[in-house]
């Protein structure tokens, strides 16, 4: 069993050692060439700006580049998943040359990809090409030994130099064959290292600070969102005052206004007016009641999010099986945000899901507030545009949460909702 | 009848003492938090308590903290709980120590007075007054879900949910206008078909009937 798990150790280690290997010689072999290409190309056609020529074959080019470091972010994630956030500034593909030119050279994205070239085929071909040398070196360091070096030196005198080792016969292949062994040493320890160096330094000139800016895109769009949703609500909110509670009120005082002249000589119909009063007085208050129920429900203010989910359960058509774990309140923006979330997807649930069943946990760990909807329907629900769970999306998105839906068809359907938050 | 009146907004406590003193009640203390509320409770020994759910200091549930505490303190304390919205989960909450001498009403059921005062009256003797809000959500739930309240005609529907309330065979007689004997048939009807024991006690069967409608909860 140990010896087992010891060889296997030493099997998946030499894999990873060769694959590093393998990875760097493609990297170098495709790195130089195209490295040295693109940045010729690119100083040429930018030469020709002034004759006109270059506005044409510049946006090309840098579009060239663009893919060049697009395949290097890939192979970054998939070999040995590094991240390299890329932001490139929209432009239009029916702009005028002149324009699409600039565009592309002002976008500070596009700079970093042109000074990434230069780097990229010199410390980048080093990086690339010595885990393949230390993985290749040894290798042939063992086929010498093996009798290779018969075809290398054609008369006895005549030497061949491997490494630092002039190799003229038999007992020189084999010191060869020991160097290569140290080497493969040095190997099985820097290879995957040096590779992965070669996405780190990839990832210092490409990223630079895209990330930043990444943030700052985010942060515009979630600010945006948020900024239109509560315009919107409020004008939810004006209308519904204006339509609703305020024009009962309005009528309940022409009713007393008409009962104070009616009540000496027609207490009848003044009692009637009364009554009708009374109900348009209770009307009105159901409705600042649902209202409220809208902007901030009075279950959360007083309780927190546990018991307001658990409240909102209860009120299903459906049974639904509530688990709470909150050791203290989140902000009140982040809980009405939560709250209301959850409530639009209980809602998809009983609406859409046909489930006969519904369990949502609400918990906090490792400073998220994470909250799962489950039901046992029939799946098929999605994240995307006219759907209410993108606005969930974006509701949540205000406080960098996020929305993750597994919906397979035929069910069952997961929500799982995040927000990074503090509680008190 | 001694009362302690709890009620933050001035305009309604005010209120509140004038109808209940209307009615012969005695207003033993009228206070505007929650720890005025304790202190009352503790030292008065009212024969009812009328709470407001959310109460200064905190503005949350306060009131209905300080009436939970009180009846743990003293169980069976009638307090009749008010509050501008109502949640199945308070009443629950409220009804959970099974000792009955509970109500929890909307505030605007205040504007029929002598209902309300029926109500505080009921929730004194030791009965129950839930809000029709409450118990129609309760009941609508149900009937979507379960087969025996299915099974129940429109007008023992209708009992059901002015029983569920804590009306007496009489009280849901007059609120109908039949006679008793009709309810009295609704009721066993009823009782038969939910599969609940018959019993004269009004608050044992509204605890009977919640009890139903949470089963499998």
């Amino acid at each position: 069993m140990n010896t087992d798990t010891k060889s296997h150790d030493v099997r998946s280690r030499a894999r990873r050692v060769l694959l590093a290997g393998v990875q760097g010689l493609v990297l170098a072999l495709v790195v130089l060439p195209c490295g040295v290409a693109f940045l010729v190309l690119t100083l040429v056609s930018l030469a020709l700006i002034p004759l006109g020529i270059g506005l044409v074959t510049t946006p090309a080019i840098l579009t060239g580049v663009r893919a060049l470091a697009d395949a290097r972010r890939r192979l970054a994630a998939e070999w040995c998943g590094i991240r390299i956030p890329a932001v490139y500034r929209p432009h239009h593909e029916g702009a005028k040359p002149w324009t699409r030119t600039f565009t592309l050279l002002r976008d500070p994205q596009v700079r970093r990809d042109l000074r990434w070239l230069p780097v990229d085929f010199t410390a980048g071909f080093v990086t690339a090409l010595l885990p393949a040398v230390l993985v290749f070196c040894p290798i042939e360091g063992f086929l010498l030994a093996a009798g290779l070096w018969r075809a290398f030196v054609p008369a006895t005198g005549d030497a061949y130099w491997y490494l630092f080792v002039p190799v003229s016969g038999q007992g020189t292949a084999f010191l060869a064959a020991l160097l290569g062994a140290v080497l493969l040493v040095v190997a099985s320890r820097l290879a995957p290292r040096t590779v992965k160096a070669h996405f780190e330094l990839t990832r210092a000139v490409l990223g630079g600070d895209a990330e930043l800016a990444e943030r700052v895109r985010v942060l515009t769009e979630t600010r945006r969102d948020a900024v239109d949703t509560s315009a919107a609500e409020l004008r939810r909110i004006e209308r519904d005052l204006h339509d609703g509670a305020q024009a009962r009120l309005v009528a309940m005082g022409m009713d007393l206004g008409t009962i104070e002249s009616l009540v000496e000589h027609d207490p009848a119909q003044a009692k009637r007016l009364l009554a009708q009063a009374r109900r348009n007085s209770a009307e009105a208050l159901e409705e600042l009641r649902d209202l409220v129920r809208g902007i901030h429900p009075p279950v959360l203010a007083e309780r927190g999010l546990g018991d307001a989910v658990r409240a909102l359960a209860l009120r299903l058509p459906l049974p639904a099986e509530v688990s709470v774990e909150l050791p203290g309140r989140a902000d009140a923006p982040v809980e009405s945000a939560a709250y209301f979330a959850v409530s639009e997807v209980l809602t998809n649930a009983v609406k859409h899901s046909g489930a006969d069943r519904i369990w949502a946990d609400v918990h906090h760990s490792d400073g998220r507030l994470r909250i799962t909807v489950t039901d046992n329907g029939k799946g098929g629900a999605a994240i995307g545009a006219g759907s209410g769970l993108a606005g969930v999306e974006r509701r949540l998105g205000t406080f960098d949460g996020v929305l993750a839906v597994s919906s397979p068809a035929g069910g069952p359907t997961l929500v799982t909702m995040e927000i990074p938050c503090a509680l008190s | 009848m001694r009362v302690v009146l709890a009620e933050d907004l001035f305009l309604l406590r005010d209120g509140l003492v004038r109808m209940l003193s209307a009615f012969g009640f005695e207003i033993a203390a009228a206070v505007d938090s929650g720890p005025g509320l304790t202190r009352a409770l503790a030292e008065l020994e009212p024969d009812v308590a009328v709470v407001d759910v959310r109460l200064p200091p905190t503005h949350t549930d306060e009131g209905l903290q300080c009436a939970l505490a009180a009846r743990k303190a003293r169980p069976g304390l009638p307090v009749l709980v008010l509050s501008q919205h109502v949640e199945q989960l308070y009443a629950r909450e409220l009804l959970a120590d099974g000792t009955g001498g509970i109500g929890y009403l909307l505030k605007d059921r205040v504007f029929d007075a002598e209902q309300f005062i029926d109500a505080v009256r009921r929730v004194a003797a030791g009965g129950t007054a839930m809000d029709p809000q409450v118990i129609q959500q309760l009941l609508s739930r149900r009937a979507a879900d379960d087969r025996p309240l299915a099974g129940l005609t429109p007008r023992e529907l209708e009992v059901l949910e002015l029983m569920a309330q804590g009306r007496s065979n009489a009280g849901i007689a007059a609120q109908l206008v039949v006679t008793e004997r009709a309810i009295a048939k609704h009721t066993s009807n009823i009782f038969t078909k939910l599969g609940l024991e018959v019993s004269d006690d009004d608050n044992r069967r509204v605890l009977a009937v919640l009890a139903y409608l949470d089963r499998d909860r």
